[in-house]
């Protein structure tokens, strides 16, 4: 069999450093695009929240907007974009981030405005009860007011999980969030966006000693607070297979999805690699084994697909993590039948291997996949504020595509091998009656 | 005409007695722009190649990859067009004369690509990303596609079945249900009223008609490629050129009738049984991008509702909290361009939200904008290029899509000098002409027994 083809990885350099209030700050210079990337990220997400308060990691990613130490409402907004540039923030299991990409005259300013929040948000009550408001919009529209809302990144956990960090519906109950209060904002705060307990990355079109100025410029004088040690979410090891259902009311068609727990991502990276191929084997493409199987052959599905990470974030999260699986299908087919030809599949895999070149022609793919994705400064910017923040190492993006064309046939094997229904948890999303 | 404030921010004493109470004396001056920086001008080179298909070839580094989009005009009058261009872009591919569905996904693959095929009433795009390495290889691949597709039975009929199941899917999306009302309120008989096919026209689609659509239509007449990455521009028109001379069917595309006229009548209350939350679309007719007046309307949607500073985001948002995501946007087709209004709101604020959206329109129509207003969205629109323009799949994407309505990369150069040209006048005078609510459709999908009263009160109201 001819040796892999050698791909191709990006080879971003990196400068880092910390201020004396503990702000880890990382910088990725690359000329090549007159654009840079700023990104804070704050180490507390949805799993932090405390319980009576779902939701409240997202609610107060929208407080952060509302104005800070010198900055009225809607300030932030103006001043990123006139200078030409786009915002956004978003709030995942294990971490809060919030980015601009500018045209790189912004920078400064990009820097001023993230100190300012991190120094004093204004958390007001009127700005409470106003995006209190709009964060149920948030919620009615991706979740409640439409079909497969929420399936299944919202469904699975409370089925897989014991433990309410892990279980509990991240997007927030109503009652919930009606109950925050602006003392529950300021206690987060102190708490969780302390410095010590963030990490301000940088990319793009940058000089590094200039940078350096700019943020001890504005970032030095944010006073340091103790980080709060990082929580261990453990799960135990599934006792059984668990099985749940929801009836959506607006579904015309039934759907399934399925998680089986997977190595911790950061703790042990080369045992979690191999469901990363894995799950690119099963379901990417129309040569993959599922697609195959079920869409083509079987025609038992119409649509199915295999991820890491509930928000789909291989690189992002930590444990307790999983590999899922999801598919809708016709009205006629059940989920046991769906299921059984799963697990038929995986045992061909586990047992008979891979075919002829077809970890080669993933691998290609993946790579492809992850050039693509730090093209864009902004990408590139979040990739590495990620990775550093979770696995305390920005390098991995360029080292991901060599580390996952290394991935060998016989670990692709066992990891498929472990998939096996007494370790899964399932949900079956039921059509409802209100059509 | 309304109680409407602009959304101001909170008393700053109010403040400070309730936030932290220890805060250091931090650089209070937001820090000024430096000069702007300049995007270089990317090289590239472009060809028509004898069968009549356009070639842009543009070399951007950033990442070992290049940026595919091949671009076929595939506008269609008759009423089963759009179904049979559905599942054609679903097949296309499923097989050729050298590769079964498999084997096809196989060969892309190992080039590290994958691509895809994607249909609206103007157009087919075929589009993927591919190592630096594999280009020659996806293009040969290309060519088969283009020249030697051939819709096997077995796979068409799966994909038909498959297709009529996702569009059954679509349809129960609040989101695409109310966009067939707003559309068919907007066109009438128009082909564009008929973006999403019907499920009657889907199942009587057969093998034969595709394989005879493809022939006819999958043609380089009017067609563009667009490559856009790490590649020598003169090198890859040639490696093209080989690649596709096999692909020369003579033909003429058929051209689509300019949109009817906008017009008029009482909001369009449309019943979904279980909505907890009012869809509502406000849309008229706007100009092309080639328009003289075209960028002072760029500049004016984004005031009013195009990006997140604007006055409706401001006003029906952050003040009001009605809806997590109100939005304006152009949209653009070979046969003309759209005014689109676009927000999700709580089932017992539509009322009040639609009032809004409306005083904020008719301030855009009756009073000019401020200077400071118009200086952010030109920074803006003109950062956006940029920004849009600085990735490799961006501005494949981009220069594809102006290559449908035929403009080039020269257009997208000069944009900036006549953005930089708008003044307070042409805003407030392009306003007049489009963004007048008196000329616009309002379409509702709701729990129309909560909503159509309170909305009765305010404007006419038709129920379906």
């Amino acid at each position: 069999m001819p040796k892999a083809v050698k791909l191709p990885a990006p080879s971003y350099p990196l400068h880092r450093f910390r201020l004396d209030n503990g702000l880890p700050v990382l910088l990725a210079p690359d000329r090549s695009v007159p654009v840079v990337g700023v990104a804070v990220y704050y180490d507390v997400g949805i799993r932090s929240e405390p319980e009576g308060r779902t939701g409240f990691a997202h609610l107060f990613e929208h407080l952060m907007f509302q104005g800070s130490a010198n900055l009225e409402k809607l300030a932030h907004f103006r001043y990123v974009q006139s200078a030409g540039g786009t915002f956004n923030g978003s709030t995942h299991l294990d971490y809060t981030n919030y980015f601009e990409v500018l045209p790189s005259n912004a920078l400064e300013r990009a820097l001023f405005l993230e100190a300012d929040r991190m120094r004093a948000p204004r958390i007001t009550e009127p700005n409470l009860v106003n995006q209190i408001a709009v964060v149920k919009e948030e919620i009615r529209v991706n979740v409640l007011n439409r079909p497969y809302g929420g399936f299944p990144w919202l469904l699975l956990p409370p089925v897989m999980f014991d433990t309410f960090p892990n279980a509990h519906n991240g997007y927030g109950d109503f009652v919930d969030l009606d109950a925050a209060s602006v003392a529950d904002a300021l206690a987060f705060f102190d708490r969780y966006y302390a410095p010590a307990n963030a990490l301000l990355c940088v990319a793009g079109d940058l000089d590094p000693d200039e940078t350096i100025a700019m943020v001890h410029r504005h970032f030095d004088d944010i006073p340091a607070r103790q980080a709060p040690a990082r929580r261990d979410f453990t799960e135990p090891e599934p006792d059984g297979e668990r099985r749940g259902r929801h009836v959506d009311a607006h579904a015309p068609t039934p759907a399934l999805a399925a998680a089986w727990p997977v190595p911790d991502p950061v703790s042990q990276l080369d045992d979690y690699l191999p469901y990363v191929v894995l799950a690119e084997v099963l379901a990417d493409g129309d040569a993959s084994r599922l697609e195959r199987r079920l869409v083509q052959r079987d025609r038992i599905a119409t649509h199915q697909s295999a991820y890491l990470g509930f928000m789909g974030d291989p690189f992002d999260v930590r444990g307790p993590t999983a590999l899922l699986f999801q598919v809708h299908h016709p009205s006629d087919v059940g989920a046991d039948r769906l299921l059984s030809t799963v697990d038929e599949e995986l045992d061909r895999l586990a047992n008979d291997g891979l075919g002829d070149g077809e970890l080669r022609r993933v691998t290609a793919r993946t790579a492809t996949q992850l050039l693509r994705e730090v093209d864009p400064v902004l990408g590139r910017t979040l990739s590495m504020a990620a990775l550093e923040q979770q696995h305390g190492r920005a390098e991995l993006l360029n080292e991901l595509p060599g580390r996952l064309a290394a991935v060998s046939e016989e670990q692709v094997r066992q990891a498929a091998a472990t998939l096996r229904p007494h370790r899964r948890a399932c949900v079956e999303l039921v059509p409802g009656s209100a059509r | 005409m309304t109680a409407a404030t602009a959304a101001t921010g909170p008393d700053p004493d109010a403040w400070q007695a309730e936030s932290r109470s220890v805060v250091p004396q931090p650089p209070a001056v937001v820090p000024p722009l430096g000069p702007p920086p300049r995007f270089r001008r990317p090289s590239m080179d472009e060809r028509v190649l004898e069968s009549g298909l356009r070639v842009v070839a543009v070399r951007k580094a950033g990442v070992p990859l290049v940026e595919v989009r091949l671009r076929i005009p595939f506008a269609g009058t008759a009423p089963s067009h759009r179904a049979r261009t559905a599942l054609l872009s679903r097949t296309m591919l499923t097989g050729t004369d050298r590769h079964d569905q498999v084997g096809l996904a196989e060969a892309l693959q190992e080039l590290g690509t994958s691509l895809s095929v994607s249909a609206d009433p103007d157009r087919l795009l075929i589009g993927g990303a591919v190592l630096r390495t594999g280009l020659s290889g996806l293009l040969d691949l290309l060519a088969e596609i283009l020249v030697g597709a051939s819709y096997p039975v077995g796979e068409v009929g799966g994909e038909r079945q498959r297709l009529l199941d996702r569009l059954a899917i679509s349809r129960s999306q609040p989101s695409v249900l109310v966009r067939e009302v707003l559309l068919r309120r907007l066109f009438g008989d128009h082909p564009y009223a008929r973006e999403i096919p019907e499920l009657d026209t889907v199942a009587a689609v057969s093998p034969a008609q595709l394989r005879r659509l493809h022939g006819q239509r999958v043609v380089p007449t009017g067609a563009t490629l667009t490559l856009v990455g790490d590649l020598s521009p003169a090198r890859a028109l040639g490696v093209v050129e080989s690649a596709l001379a096999g692909w020369t069917v003579p033909a003429s595309q058929p051209r689509l009738r300019a949109l009817p006229p906008v017009t008029p009548g009482p909001t369009l209350v449309v019943h979904r049984a279980g909505s907890v939350q009012s869809s509502i679309r406000i849309a008229g007719a706007a100009l092309r991008r080639d328009d003289p007046s075209y960028p002072a309307l760029q500049l004016a949607n984004l005031v009013y509702g195009g990006y997140f500073s604007s006055r409706l985001v401001e006003n029906i948002r952050e003040d009001k909290g009605y809806t997590y995501s109100p939005h304006s946007r152009l949209e653009h087709g070979v046969a003309g361009s759209s005014f689109v209004v676009d927000t999700d709101v709580a089932t017992e604020v539509t009322a009040p939200a639609l009032l809004e959206i409306s005083y904020e329109l008719g301030r855009m129509v009756t009073t000019p904008v401020n200077q400071s207003e118009l200086d952010d969205v030109r920074q803006y629109a003109v950062g956006g290029l940029s920004l849009s323009t600085a990735t490799q799949a961006g501005l494949a994407s981009t220069l594809s899509t102006l290559a449908g309505v035929g403009l080039t990369a020269e257009w997208l150069r000069e944009q900036p000098a006549r953005l930089a040209r708008v003044t307070v006048d042409d805003v407030l005078e392009v306003s007049r002409r489009v963004l007048a609510p008196s000329g616009m459709v309002a379409v509702v999908l709701a729990d129309a027994d909560a909503v159509a009263d309170p909305i009765a009160a305010l404007y006419p109201v038709e129920r379906t």
